[in-house]
């Protein structure tokens, strides 16, 4: 140890300049190109409030030590999640001291970008206890939980169970002698687990298990009990808690599991807004509707299929500014110039690339807009149902599965072919996508899993036509689904008009053409369940294929309306412009992709498949000199994408030596095993050639 | 720390109960018992009794030593683990010894082991890069040290600003004639080598490829052996800065690291010289013989990829298929699974869905293994070849290892993260053993040349090829598959798939004749874009990577129906024949159905036919259903490997989550130390406010 000691500094790179022209050149290059301005274009997808706030937060963020990025990438498992109860502190102290609203809040959590052990009890606990507590319940609990004297989570997975909650395992036993339930955990599969916040961190829990009450069975039921004490933060008697372990990603929040050992908790623990049990005797009430639930979880969704565009924006914006700046190979037939000079040519110039990367950037757009208007719906649905209509809650609630199924999965893909798309220092945690793909990959799992619940799309969709064959389907304008059913029986046999492949520019020929491929997959799953006798199980892979159908149609349509009544809400000429060609490229660029399904249903023709192949090329040559500046209009701050790759002044290769610099392996010259492995190994082969040589 | 008044350091332990029954041994079992065929003798039809026999030799061994153990690296961090992976290489060069492993032996134990090492590039690139390129002098000097461990190296290729494109490195090594030295110089900060694993922490010297400068005269990057640490207490030399890179999104137990020189002197006999040579003093340049004896040592490296993919992909469907099997989800009504004649959830195997996305997996890795061993006889043959001065086989072997490289990494990532994902939130455990497996694996795609890169040398090829077949100059081999199909197309080009029927689908002749057709359409119609319509070479690049896919598929499709064709009766019985034979089928269609577009587009199948092949396809999966956890049993991959809490042989899944679980560290204490410090505050804040209020 002390021999090395001497060299116990850390090492700098020489103060040196890029090969020319830098990557800030090449990007200001880009910037000029854009055919429309930025900001409009920022302004009209977030709107000035947003950004707003997001200006005034970002550098009240930068300043903060425990908000610091730099070391996250450097730090274990242990030392992260220490950081982020650190943080969750001063968050507080930071939300009081600046006033922030929720939305202010959002904000900041989203800049932040990473997930915290408190994370769960905001957006799960607390939400649960505003849905289900009755009148007491309310005081008891949810108000000292807004006030974080108690800090909850929602233990509802099962190590055995995930998805199907009536195959829950832990009971909750009715005792009427004592008016207290009894919760316990009969196997080891019966154990909670993958709950967020119970590791370590929360002293409540809602917790999910089966009412059981004089040996009668009702299903799972939610409680909200105390778990550890207020004083020092054991877990109670009864109960055994702890962290499940590493993750690919989200290793920052303690998701834990919990077993119960006859556990006693209160009558009160019950939440009772809906289901009853009535003290003493026992007798259970039933709740009166339980539909009104299927509205919270119409928002969660529709929040996720938010993120998934914004989480598209963010990988795209790394991506393309790093295509812009890096260069590779010099490009013989049209070389790229520089003064006089010829230059690699930027990768972003190559057409592979932005067939990877530019329907990216659509697909960002397509999200966010879709995001929207799911949000959109939810309100009018929120407001026809309080007249008493719930007209609109079916279509919304099955859309709203697919959709998320379909865009986070869309998103999941996205982020990792733009870390890909990066070369070799997109393996590198400083291009800020690894942790990121990590962290964002239980999207696909939370909320439903997205293997299974395309199944209540798809469910619906069968339902719907089974009703428009029957004529008892009622149009209305928000229900998509018949309109384009309706269309299809109207001719079945229908091919697609186009001649020429600028036809495909026409969003009336995209759009009928999703409809009819959609309706036509419906039509021949009901055909073989309902009169071929093919089980549901047996054709689960159609029933995904037409979720998946029907959820593209939603987003093309609503990418394709948004634009329509875009000018009327403020966007100028060039940047409608802009966005409608992009739009064209994310229809075209989805048909490619599924081409056989619109062949198979005998709607488009092989030629016409190579029209849209065409015209997907055409699209992203006029897209190109605007890459740049499309992805800037997703207004993402350095501080958030936390990239050396993506960052907006373009010196990527600068930013990759200052983090390398902070390494913790570079902060002494010789490594502490030199003097433990490397230099034995050699004596030890020094030692060996000894022996040789002696022989 | 926490509160006082109880002991804090007690480790939460489990109760000792079981799981709810069946218990996923049982399903695994019964699962066994549905087998129609003999499952070691597929292991060694595919794998070989001496592969089997070593394996089966080295894993207790590794078992039982320490510095092999498994289970620490999901719960330590980089540093932690790199500081682990260098005892661990020490102790392999004892062991090595004590049990006299050649080779082969310690390959497979560093594919047991799963996990890159500082030394590994020393290994992998050093020195191979030694043997080929030092001259008889340098050989005693570096190469024959190197081997001994005296010296450790690494291969100091990409810059910071440079990876695939080595003509436009920008480190500079100039001829001094007056000290007969070189001068090794890093003119810009873009021109630091980076990504070069070994070099970071561990290696004392490097083979540095540099642009050669004589006399003011550029001839382009030349290798170098220079030495970069001192021997005596492995301090940089002067003139040379050297650390690591940072964090990378997997392979985080390697020093990857950063080279830079500032005007370093290295003497003239650094310079490699087995090919190029500088004459001492005049510096006059001598130009290497023959650049493509290089060719071959690619194709061999390829060629392990392709069979380390397969083996990489065998672990996660291993792994997907098993926990599958023991995984419950649902009571399916229509058709309820009974146990002991009680109702249970249905296992999720037994879903279509879940057999769509798992069951083409396991047969893609069949697939693999067959054209991994395959290249790797080719390679054999081709070395043969060449030593009679036969260079006939090289090109297409070198274009096709190109585009299989390609193909097959990109199917491998999507099919092990598909895998890891079909074992749902479980999947997201590192318990699972795939989340690493997927971070260290998707280096493949990018090195050993770039996947969207390496596709345009295959096109290449293929263009030319078919323009010597069209003007009758191409000369047919037997291992030249391409001039095969391009010349079957060539004689009917409108000829459509003679298919009316699922079954007739089932024929190896009618399914490698499509994809043949396919892929030499794609070709002419690249042709005809190219040559006839002056388009520009960058503005095909996306039908480019199409052609040399198409052209991949060919060949993995063909290399599984041929190894079957050419094993005789002993070498594989009918029941294990019959169930590969599926396996092969089902390989075939599932990757018709992943680009059928392709196979529309050159109309040589009907939307009709399109149909069939997607029914086919559900069809060959229901077969497969009872023989899949027996096809995954096959690949013969010990637990040791897998080292997952899913993917046990013995099934019990949950039992073995639960002990990893227990090793966690934040479980070691009953209440976390940051608990003092920002959860109790936190709670208290909260009381605060609530008094502050209930005052106004």
């Amino acid at each position: 140890m002390t021999t090395v000691s001497k060299y116990n500094r850390p090492t700098r790179f020489p103060d040196l300049p890029v090969r020319g022209p830098t990557g800030n050149e090449l990007i200001q290059v880009e910037r000029a190109k854009a055919s429309f301005d930025v900001n409009s274009l920022s302004k009209f997808i977030y709107g000035e409030e947003y950004l707003a706030k997001q200006d005034k937060i970002v550098p009240i963020l930068e300043s903060e030590p425990v908000f610091d990025k730099s070391r996250r990438y450097f730090q274990g498992r242990d030392e992260k999640i220490r950081d982020a109860w650190k943080k969750d502190k001063r968050f507080l102290e930071l939300a009081q001291k600046h006033n922030w609203d929720s939305k202010d809040q959002n904000i900041a959590h989203a800049l932040y970008d990473q997930t915290s052990p408190y994370h769960l009890h905001y957006i799960m606990f607390v939400p649960t206890l505003e849905g289900q507590c009755n009148e007491e319940q309310r005081k008891l609990f949810l108000e000292p939980s807004k006030r974080d004297e108690i800090i909850g989570c929602y233990a509802q997975t099962e190590l055995g169970h995930g998805s199907n909650i009536r195959g829950l395992e832990t009971t909750a036993t009715y005792i009427p002698e004592t008016n207290e339930f009894e919760i316990h955990s009969p196997y080891l599969s019966s154990a909670k687990w993958w709950i967020g916040a119970l590791g370590r961190t929360a002293n409540y829990a809602i917790i999910m298990a089966r009412l059981i009450i004089h040996g009668v069975e009702y299903g799972p039921h939610t409680f909200c009990a105390q778990i550890r004490s207020l004083e020092d933060h054991t877990p109670l008697p009864g109960l055994i808690i702890g962290d499940i372990g590493p993750k690919m990603g989200y290793n920052t929040v303690d998701n834990g599991f919990m077993m119960f050992d006859h556990f006693r908790i209160p009558h009160i623990s019950m939440l009772a807004k809906y289901a009853q049990v009535k003290p003493g005797s026992g007798e259970y009430v039933k709740p009166v509707n339980s539909k009104l639930s299927y509205g919270g979880m119409v928002h969660v969704r529709a929040s996720i299929v938010s993120e998934t565009g914004r989480a598209l924006a963010r990988s795209s914006t790394v991506a393309v500014r790093y295509a812009a700046v890096r260069r590779q190979f010099y490009d013989v037939t049209t070389p790229r110039k520089w003064g006089d000079e010829t230059i690699e040519t930027s990768v972003i110039d190559y057409t592979m690339v932005q067939y990877r990367l530019l329907p990216v950037i659509a697909n960002a757009y397509a999200l966010m807009f879709t995001g929207k208007e799911m949000l959109r719906l939810y309100h009018l649905n929120i407001e026809a149902m309080k007249q008493g209509n719930f007209g609109i809650l079916a279509d919304l609630h099955a859309t709203s599965s697919g959709l998320k199924s379909l865009t986070s999965f869309m998103a999941v893909e996205g982020i990792e072919e733009c870390r890909r798309s990066c070369g070799g220092h997109g393996y590198s945690m400083f291009s800020g996508l690894g942790h990121f793909y990590n962290d964002y990959l239980p999207t696909m799992t939370v909320e439903g899993d997205n293997n299974m619940i395309y199944q209540q799309t798809s469910r619906y969709l069968l339902k719907t036509y089974r009703d428009v064959v029957a004529g008892t389907a009622q149009p209305s304008e928000h229900n998509l689904t018949l309109t384009y059913l309706a269309q299809y029986m109207q001719n079945p046999k229908a091919k697609c008009p186009a001649a020429t492949a600028t036809e495909f520019l026409n969003p009336e020929v995209i759009l009928t053409a999703f409809g009819f491929r959609a309706a036509a997959g419906i039509a021949k799953v009901a055909e073989q369940i309902d009169n071929q006798g093919r089980s549901w199980n047996d054709a689960l892979v159609d029933l995904h294929r037409i979720s998946r159908a029907h959820c593209q149609y939603f987003i093309v349509r609503t990418f394709f309306v948004a634009l329509q009544h875009a000018t009327d809400e403020g966007l100028g000429m060039a940047e409608r412009k802009v966005l409608q060609t992009v739009a064209s490229l994310f229809a075209l660029h989805l048909m490619e992709k599924d081409l056989s399904d619109f062949v198979l249903c005998n709607y488009l023709s092989p030629e016409q498949l190579d029209m849209i192949k065409q015209q997907v090329q055409e699209l992203l040559k006029i897209i190109r000199p605007d890459a740049v500046a499309l992805v800037d209009a997703f207004a993402i701050p350095d501080y958030m994408l936390n990239s050396a790759l993506g960052r907006y002044d373009g010196n990527a290769y600068v930013a990759l030596t200052k983090m390398a610099e902070q390494e913790p392996l570079n902060q002494t010259q010789v490594v502490d095993a030199y003097e433990a492995c490397i230099k034995p190994m050699r004596e030890y082969a020094l030692k060996n050639r000894k022996d040789l040589s002696k022989l | 720390m926490a509160g006082g008044g109880f002991d804090n350091n007690v480790p939460t332990k489990f109760p000792k109960l079981s799981v709810k029954w069946p218990k996923g041994s049982d399903h695994l079992k019964a699962e066994r018992a549905k087998a129609t065929f003999n499952v070691d003798a597929v292991s060694k039809f595919v794998f070989g009794d001496d592969y089997l026999n070593r394996v089966k030799k080295i894993v207790p061994i590794l078992e039982s030593e320490p510095a092999f153990e498994k289970t620490q690296r999901y719960y330590q961090s980089r540093y932690q683990r790199i500081a682990h992976a260098y005892e661990k290489d020490k102790r392999m060069v004892e062991l090595a010894e004590e049990f006299k492993w050649d080779d082969e032996d310690k390959r497979i134990v560093n594919v047991l082991y799963d996990q890159v090492s500082p030394y590994s590039l020393h290994y992998l690139m050093f020195i191979p890069t030694l043997r080929n390129q030092c001259n008889e002098e340098q050989r005693e000097l570096f190469y024959e040290r190197a081997i001994r461990n005296e010296i450790i190296g690494c291969y100091a290729q990409t810059e910071l600003g440079h990876g695939s494109n080595v003509q436009g490195l920008e480190t500079t090594a100039t001829y001094i004639p007056e000290t007969n030295e070189f001068e090794l110089h890093s003119p810009h900060l873009t021109s630091s080598k980076w990504w070069i694993g070994s070099l970071a922490k561990t290696a004392n010297h490097a083979a540095v490829m540099a642009r050669l400068i004589i006399h003011g005269k550029d001839y382009g990057p030349h290798p170098f052996c220079v030495q970069i640490r001192s021997m005596e207490d492995h301090r940089p030399l002067s003139g040379v800065t050297v650390g690591d890179i940072g964090p990378k999104f997997g392979y985080v137990t390697i020093d990857n690291g950063f080279l830079m020189f500032d005007h370093y002197r290295v003497p003239h006999i650094s310079f490699l010289a087995k090919f190029a040579q500088i004459k001492p003093g005049s510096g006059e340049y001598v130009k290497p013989a023959n650049a493509r004896l290089s060719y071959g040592t690619m194709v061999l490296s390829r060629a392990n990829i392709v069979n380390g993919s397969g083996t990489t992909l065998a672990r996660g469907a291993t792994v997907a298929v098993r926990y599958s099997a023991v995984r419950r989800q649902f009571v399916d009504s229509n058709e309820p699974r009974k146990w002991n004649n009680q109702v249970i959830e249905t296992p999720v195997i037994d879903y279509t869905m879940q057999q769509y996305r798992i069951f083409s997996t396991v047969a893609t890795v069949y697939a693999l293994l067959f054209t991994g061993r395959k290249m790797i006889q080719l390679y054999h043959l081709n070395q043969k070849e060449m030593e009679n001065g036969n260079l006939g086989l090289l090109a297409d072997l070198h274009a096709t290892s190109s585009g299989l490289k390609s193909l097959v990494s990109t199917i491998t990532i999507e099919a092990l993260e598909d895998c890891r994902r079909a074992c749902g939130g479980h999947g997201f455990s590192l318990f699972s053993g795939l989340g690493y497996a997927y971070q260290d694996y998707l280096p493949l795609v990018t090195f050993e040349g770039d996947n969207y890169l390496l596709t345009q040398q295959t096109a290449r090829y293929l263009l030319k090829t078919y323009r010597s077949v069209v003007s009758g100059k191409a000369e047919p081999n037997e291992h030249n598959l391409t001039i095969t199909y391009l010349t079957e197309y060539l004689k009917s080009p409108t000829a459509a798939m003679p298919v009316s029927t699922g079954a007739e689908l089932l024929n190896p002749e009618i399914l490698l004749t499509a994809f043949g057709y396919r892929a030499a359409y794609g070709i002419t119609q690249l042709i005809e874009q190219i040559d006839n319509q002056g388009r520009s070479w960058n503005s095909v690049l996306v039908d480019i990577n199409r052609v040399s896919r198409s052209h991949s598929a060919y060949v993995i499709v063909h290399n599984f129906f041929a190894a079957l064709q050419q094993a005789s009766k002993t070498e594989l019985a009918v029941p294990e024949r019959k169930v590969l034979q599926t396996m092969a089928y089902l390989f075939a269609l599932h990757m018709m159905e992943k680009d059928m577009t392709e196979f529309l587009i050159s109309d040589y199948i009907t939307s009709t036919q399109a149909k069939l092949i997607r029914e086919q396809t559900l069809e060959l999966i229901a077969q497969i259903r009872p023989n899949a956890v027996s096809l995954v049993d096959a690949f013969a991959l010990p637990d040791y490997y897998l080292a997952s809490a899913l993917g046990r042989y013995d099934g019990d899944v949950y039992e073995s989550l639960v002990d990893f679980v227990e090793k966690e560290p934040l479980n070691q204490t009953i209440v976390i130390d940051s608990y003092e410090k920002y959860i109790k505050p936190f709670v208290y804040a909260g009381l605060k406010r609530q008094k502050n209020e209930s005052k106004l």
